[in-house]
C-alpha cells in the first residue's frame, strides 16, 4: 500500500503530466511548437501508477506518446519543455524533441518515435542489470499498436528464456492512430499473449485508477527483482486528444458516447478522490497543490522560452563519443 | 608469432577482450557450441552468463545488445551471415546508430556487431551479400572490414575497446587464410589504412576480400616492372583519406576494387572523395572493379565470374595506366 505521502506524490506527478500536456497542446494550437506532438492526456493514471512501482535507479523506455513517462519518473520539467521547443537547454540539447525525450539521470533511456523500437532496448537494460548484478528492473511502455510488432514478441521470448528483470507495460488506449485495437489485434486482451512466452500476463481493466495500475506493476516489479523473470501488464486506458495534436480527423473513428464515458472516469478526478478518501489532503490543499504545479509548468515554459536555440554547429556534435582515428593512443605493430 | 587463420584471429581478439574486461559479453546464435569457430572453449572460460546463445530473433537481440551497452555491458554480437542484419535493420539504424545523437550525447554504446559476408561459396542470394556500403550511409556507425588475420585480431580488439558502436564486416572467403599473428594483445587504430605494396604506377585501393586479389595482381604486375601503390583502408568509417589522397597525388591514377555491388559502393565514395579533394593530382579517370549490380546466383558456373579477381584487377590496372596523361 502507498503511504499518504506517496499518494500525494502520485497525485502531484499526475497533475504535472496533465498540466504539462495541456500547456503543450495550447502551444501547438498557437503554432509555438515545431514538429509533431502526442499528448498523454487521459493516460496519467496508467503512467504514474506504473512509475510509483519503480525505484529511482530503475530503467525505463517509452514511445512517441511519452512526455508523461520521464515526468512520471521524476525528470525536471524545464529541460523537457526546452527540448520540446528545440532549445539548447533541452534535455537532449534540441536533438530529440517531443517524440524522443530521454533523461538518463532518472533512468529514462529514451523514447522511440518508431512504434515498438525501444522494446528491445529495455530488454537489454534488464540484461545488463542481471549480468552486472545491479538489482535494477527495466520498464518498457508501449501501446496497443506496438503489440503487433515483431520486436515485442522477440523481446518477450528473449526476456523469458534469459529470465530478465523487465516489465512490459502495454498502454492499451484502444487506438493505433485511428485503427481500433479490435480491428488489428487477434485477441480481446493483449495480456493473454504473455502465455506464449511463459510469463504472467495481467490486464488492469480499471486503468484510469492509478492504484490499480500501481498494484499490478508493483507485483510484476517484485517478480522481476526476485529473479523470476519478466511480466506483461496491460493497462486499459484512453487518450483524450487525437493521435497527434492538430490532426483534423477528430471524431471520425471514435464513438462520442465512448469518448464521454471515458471522460467520466477522469484519472485526475479519481486520483484526487483517492487522496481525499484516505485523509492525506483536504480539498483546499489539493487546490493549492494544483496551483503550485501550474506554477511549475509556467516556470518550465519561461525557462524554455528564455533559453537560446542551439548554435548551428551543434548539429555536428554528439554523433560519436570518440573522435577517430586514435593514431597516438594505440600502437600499430604493422 | 603464431600461424593463425582469420577465424582464429577473430576468436583470439574476443577471448583477450573478455579476459581483460568482465563487462564484455558475447551474444549470438550458436555461440556456445562454437559453431562458426570464433568462440573456442568460451563457455568453459567465461560461463553461460557471458556467452549468450540467442534465439533466431535478430531484431530482438541486436536491440537488446544496444540497450545493454547503454547500461554498462560491452556486448559483442555475432550475427553470422551479413544478410541476417536486414532483420535487425530498425534496431541497427534507428536505435544503435541514432541513440547517442538523438538524446544529445546522454547514451554511450560500446557494442560491436560482427557479420560475415559468405560470397563465392554457392549459398545463392539469401546468404551472399556484401552489404557494408548500406551501413556506410548510416551516420553513427563505425565500420571495419579486416582483410587479413593480423588485421582481424587488431581491429576487432580496438572495436571492442571503443565506446561507440562498430560493425565488423568479416569476409568468409578469407576465413581459412593463415598468417603470422602475435600471440600477445595488440590493437590497430580504426581509421588508419595499410600499404601492402609500394609503387608509383597507380594507386590501387582494395577492400575486404578484394585486398588479397589486388595483392596477387600487384605481384603479377611487379614481375613486369609495373609497381602499384596498394592500400587497404581497413576501416571504412572513418576512412583514411589522408593515405589515399597522398598516394593519388603521387601516382596520378586510382583504381578501387571491392566485392560489394557497384552502385553507391565504397568505391563510389572513395573515387568521389578523390575527385573532390585530389582532383589536381589525377592524370586519368578513376576506375573501379566491383561486383555488378546483380543478385548472386547459386550455380558456381554463374557466380564465379561476378567478383573482382586478380585477373580483372590486373586488366583494370593495365587499362588505367594505358590512358595518356
Amino acid at each position: 500500500m502507498l503511504t499518504s505521502d506517496q499518494l500525494i506524490d502520485m497525485h502531484t506527478r499526475m497533475l504535472r503530466i496533465r498540466l504539462f500536456d495541456t500547456q503543450v497542446a495550447a502551444m501547438v494550437k498557437r503554432g509555438e511548437l515545431p514538429g509533431a506532438v502526442h499528448t498523454s492526456l487521459g493516460q496519467e493514471a496508467e503512467v504514474v501508477g506504473a512509475c510509483m512501482a519503480m525505484r529511482s535507479d530503475d530503467y525505463m523506455t517509452g514511445n512517441h506518446r511519452s512526455h508523461g513517462h520521464p515526468i512520471g519518473k521524476g525528470a525536471r520539467l524545464p529541460p523537457l519543455m526546452a527540448e520540446l521547443l528545440g532549445k539548447a537547454t533541452g534535455v537532449c540539447k534540441g536533438k530529440g524533441g517531443s517524440m524522443h525525450l530521454a533523461d538518463f539521470s532518472v533512468g529514462s533511456l529514451g523514447e522511440s518515435g518508431v512504434v515498438g523500437s525501444a522494446i528491445p532496448i529495455a530488454t537489454g537494460a534488464a540484461l545488463a542489470s542481471k549480468t552486472l548484478k545491479q538489482g535494477r528492473a527495466a520498464f518498457c511502455f508501449f501501446g496497443d499498436g506496438a503489440a503487433n510488432q515483431g520486436a515485442l514478441h522477440e523481446s518477450m521470448n528473449i526476456a523469458s528464456i534469459w529470465q530478465l528483470p523487465v516489465v512490459y507495460i502495454c498502454e492499451n488506449n484502444q487506438y493505433a492512430s485511428t485503427t481500433a485495437a479490435s480491428d488489428a489485434i487477434s485477441v480481446p486482451r493483449i495480456a493473454v499473449r504473455a502465455a506464449g512466452y511463459n510469463m504472467p500476463g495481467i490486464t488492469v481493466e480499471d486503468g484510469q485508477n492509478p492504484i490499480s495500475v500501481y498494484e499490478a506493476v508493483a507485483q510484476a516489479a517484485e517478480r522481476a527483482r526476485g529473479g523470476t523473470g519478466p511480466s506483461l501488464v496491460e493497462v486499459m486506458t484512453y487518450r483524450y486528444s487525437e493521435h497527434s495534436e492538430g490532426l483534423l480527423h477528430a471524431g471520425a473513428y471514435r464513438d462520442p458516447d465512448e469518448y464521454a464515458s471515458w471522460k467520466e472516469r477522469d484519472p485526475i478526478v479519481i486520483s484526487r478522490g483517492l487522496v481525499q478518501e484516505c485523509g492525506a489532503a483536504t480539498s483546499a490543499q489539493l487546490d493549492e497543490l494544483a496551483d503550485a504545479v501550474q506554477l511549475e509548468i509556467q516556470a518550465a515554459v519561461d525557462f524554455a522560452l528564455a533559453s537560446p536555440f542551439p548554435a548551428a554547429a551543434d548539429a555536428f556534435e554528439d554523433l560519436y563519443s570518440v573522435e577517430l582515428p586514435l593514431r597516438d593512443k594505440y600502437e600499430d605493430a604493422s | 608469432m603464431t600461424r593463425m587463420t582469420y577465424l582464429a584471429a577473430v576468436g583470439q581478439a574476443q577471448r583477450e577482450a573478455m579476459e581483460a574486461d568482465a563487462r564484455v559479453v558475447l551474444i549470438g546464435e550458436d555461440v556456445r557450441s562454437n559453431l562458426y569457430g570464433t568462440a573456442p572453449e568460451f563457455v568453459k572460460l567465461f560461463g553461460h552468463e557471458r556467452v549468450l546463445n540467442a534465439p533466431i530473433s535478430e531484431e530482438g537481440f541486436v536491440g537488446a545488445a544496444a540497450g545493454a551497452a547503454m547500461t554498462g555491458l560491452r556486448p559483442i554480437v555475432d550475427l553470422t551471415y551479413a544478410t541476417f542484419m536486414y532483420m535487425a535493420m530498425d534496431q541497427l539504424v534507428n536505435q544503435v546508430a541514432k541513440t547517442r545523437y538523438m538524446f544529445g550525447g546522454q547514451a554511450t554504446l560500446p557494442v560491436v556487431y560482427r557479420a560475415s559476408m559468405f560470397y563465392r561459396s554457392s549459398t545463392a542470394a539469401h546468404h551472399s551479400d556484401r552489404p557494408y556500403p548500406m551501413f556506410m550511409n548510416v551516420p553513427g556507425l563505425r565500420i571495419i572490414a579486416p582483410a587479413s588475420p593480423y588485421d582481424a585480431k587488431g581491429l576487432l580488439r580496438s572495436a571492442i575497446d571503443l565506446d561507440d558502436p562498430v560493425v565488423c564486416f568479416e569476409d568468409a572467403t578469407l576465413w581459412n587464410r593463415k598468417e603470422d599473428v602475435p600471440e600477445e594483445e595488440y590493437r590497430i587504430p580504426l581509421g588508419v589504412g595499410r600499404r601492402l605494396h609500394e609503387g608509383a604506377a597507380a594507386t590501387v585501393v582494395g577492400i575486404s576480400g578484394s585486398v588479397a586479389e589486388a595483392a596477387k595482381a600487384a605481384q603479377a604486375l611487379s614481375a613486369e616492372g609495373i609497381d602499384v601503390d596498394l592500400i587497404d583502408p581497413r576501416t571504412l568509417v572513418p576512412l583514411d583519406e589522408e593515405m589515399i589522397f597522398e598516394s593519388v597525388l603521387r601516382t596520378g591514377r586510382l583504381l578501387v576494387a571491392e566485392p560489394a555491388n557497384r552502385t553507391c559502393g565504397a568505391a563510389s565514395e572513395i573515387i568521389t572523395r578523390v575527385c573532390e579533394h585530389a582532383f589536381d593530382g589525377l592524370r586519368a579517370a578513376p576506375a573501379r572493379v566491383t561486383t555488378p549490380d546483380i543478385q548472386i546466383p547459386f550455380s558456381p558456373a554463374l557466380e564465379k565470374q561476378l567478383y573482382p579477381s586478380a585477373a580483372s584487377i590486373t586488366a583494370a590496372v593495365r587499362r588505367l595506366i594505358a590512358q595518356p596523361d
